[in-house]
């Protein structure tokens, strides 16, 4: 079988077969591979562990990265947690904390597993893995969960490349919110239609997102971006599970954000010529950056 | 040439941060180059263009295609530690950077010096979400990208070259994907660079190897994904 390009075509063939979405992804993705849906579900399982152990060293890391950008933020959210009242319940602790951990880990050369880019590689395990931490969920609920969140990206990436050069950083941790809106819809048995409006309403709400990190490094802004993006991500499930429909169908907005992506300027796709990479700041880091890394 | 795309380019790979174009992708274009080469280099440059040369450093680029030829893949730990292993190796390494506007934003020229292996010119590009290709060896163009088991032939330009390697690989009943050829001049030397559907055996490479006019050839593995 193979997998239809459109969520349209992918909801109706689930549908037609009586089937969840990651059913009908792992289906296609063995006949695609030709290899066995248990032996796509075992590839799926390599990445969740890879998440898994990400988490785990970067909860224990308050090492900065090689520019000194980022790195010990987690340690810090850690830190209040334990001592201090929040403002977030333990749940929404834990994506945070998770998030961070995840996104600093890639900062300072740790293993990673990319979703969908390394840049973004903190906002899906942070909701998929918190969160089942907190539903009580087992392995094969997780693995059904980042199978659909795959599902997403891949289907955006259909019409959009996952790339801030391409498109800006909408099509980057605007994607991955997407995705983790969508696995933990599944997560919480959303039915398939909410589990695709779960997607559309995030990536509605990150339309025009752009790319602009300072000295062109994966850390301002992106690395506290996951953290926010993780969140965001438990809202677009939480809207969707309680029955709010996007208007405009998850197709329709992906269109719509290659339409943004394609009149964006060059200037804010990952080159960092503007935005935050030029103000008085941004610029100061990188000529310091610039010029430490000379003489080293 | 359209890749298909699967489940797995959209959650993984697993990989050393913090860039899949500039780390990932820096270390796949190592790993190729390194295997291209053949051996462990005695000494290698590394000529870093436009965004590789300008963020490299931050990015680890630097580390992650030094790892990359020594062997290391996108998911070892030791690429964060490459620059002492290839000391302890006694590999002599160094980069310049560099700025054309002729090269693609992600370019990279490695040469690389062996014991018995003569000093070879690699030339590679991270396309983004860590997708590479090498683009030159020695001066012939290629389009090598890892998605393949992929031969590699520089040997002299004659007729009837592309019919011996063709046969020798169809009596193995392996099909040709794709095939890429070039030359420096007519009756000079020339390169083929083949992506094959199946894995070669030892014996029609042993084949191939023999033919007296190859004057370069590697079978260069699939990357993993």
């Amino acid at each position: 079988m193979i997998k239809p390009d459109t969520f349209r075509d992918i909801l109706e063939l689930s549908e037609r077969r009586n089937k969840k979405l990651y059913e009908i992804c792992q289906e296609c993705e063995a006949d695609s591979l030709e290899i066995s849906q248990e032996e796509i579900r075992d590839r799926v399982k390599v990445i969740l562990d890879a998440m898994k152990e990400a988490i785990k060293q970067g909860l224990k890391s308050k090492e900065k990265s090689s520019s000194g950008l980022s790195g010990d933020d987690c340690a810090k959210l850690v830190k209040k947690y334990k001592s201090e009242k929040t403002l977030f319940p333990e749940t929404l602790q834990k994506v945070l904390t998770y998030s961070l951990a995840t996104v600093e880990q890639n900062a300072r050369m740790g293993k990673i597993a990319a979703c969908p880019t390394a840049g973004s590689c903190g906002i899906v395990p942070a909701v998929i893995i918190a969160m089942s931490e907190a539903l009580n969920l087992d392995e094969e609920a997780q693995i059904n969960a980042l199978i659909t969140a795959g599902l997403v990206g891949e289907t955006v990436s259909n019409k959009l490349a996952l790339a801030g050069a391409v498109a800006g950083c909408q099509s980057e941790c605007g994607v991955a919110a997407a995705m983790a809106a969508a696995g933990l819809a599944q997560m919480c048995e959303g039915t398939n239609e909410q589990i695709l409006n779960a997607a559309a309403l995030t990536l509605k709400n990150i339309m025009g997102l752009v790319c602009d990190p300072v000295a062109g490094l994966v850390e301002v802004p992106c690395v506290k971006r996951n953290a926010f993006l993780s969140i965001y991500a438990v809202t677009g499930a939480e809207l969707a599970l309680a029955g709010i429909e996007s208007v405009i169908p998850v197709d329709e907005i992906v269109d719509a954000m290659k339409q943004v992506g394609q009149m964006m300027s060059p200037k804010l796709k990952e080159s960092s010529e503007a935005g935050l990479a030029t103000t008085t700041t941004g610029t100061r880091i990188t000529e310091e950056l610039a010029q430490k890394w000379q003489e080293d | 040439m359209e890749k298909v795309k699967t489940l797995f380019d959209v959650i993984g790979p697993v990989m050393i941060g913090p860039s899949s174009s500039h780390t990932a992708g820096a270390v796949r274009i190592g790993l190729l180059a390194g295997k291209i080469f053949g051996e462990i280099p005695q000494k290698v440059c590394f000529k870093l263009y436009n965004s590789f040369a300008k963020t490299g450093k931050g990015h680890g680029t630097d580390k992650g295609l030094l790892g990359g030829v020594l062997g290391m893949d996108v998911d070892d730990e030791s690429i964060k530690k490459a620059f002492d292993i290839a000391k302890k190796l006694n590999v002599d390494y160094s980069f310049e950077y560099l700025e054309s506007y002729n090269k693609h934003p992600n370019s990279v020229d490695i040469i690389l010096e062996g014991k018995n292996i003569p000093k070879m010119k690699i030339s590679g590009i991270s396309k983004g979400a860590g997708e590479v290709a090498i683009t030159k060896i020695n001066g012939y163009s290629f389009n090598i990208n890892g998605d393949y088991d992929t031969l590699i032939l520089i040997y002299k330009d004659k007729p009837g070259m592309i019919y011996k390697v063709t046969a020798l690989i169809q009596s193995a009943n392996l099909n040709i994907a794709t095939m890429h050829c070039d030359r420096s001049a007519k009756g000079q030397e020339a390169s083929m660079g083949i992506c094959l559907d199946g894995v070669i055996s030892d014996e029609i490479l042993d084949k191939l190897t023999k033919i007296e006019e190859v004057y370069l050839i590697r079978n260069i593995e699939m990357l993993k994904k």
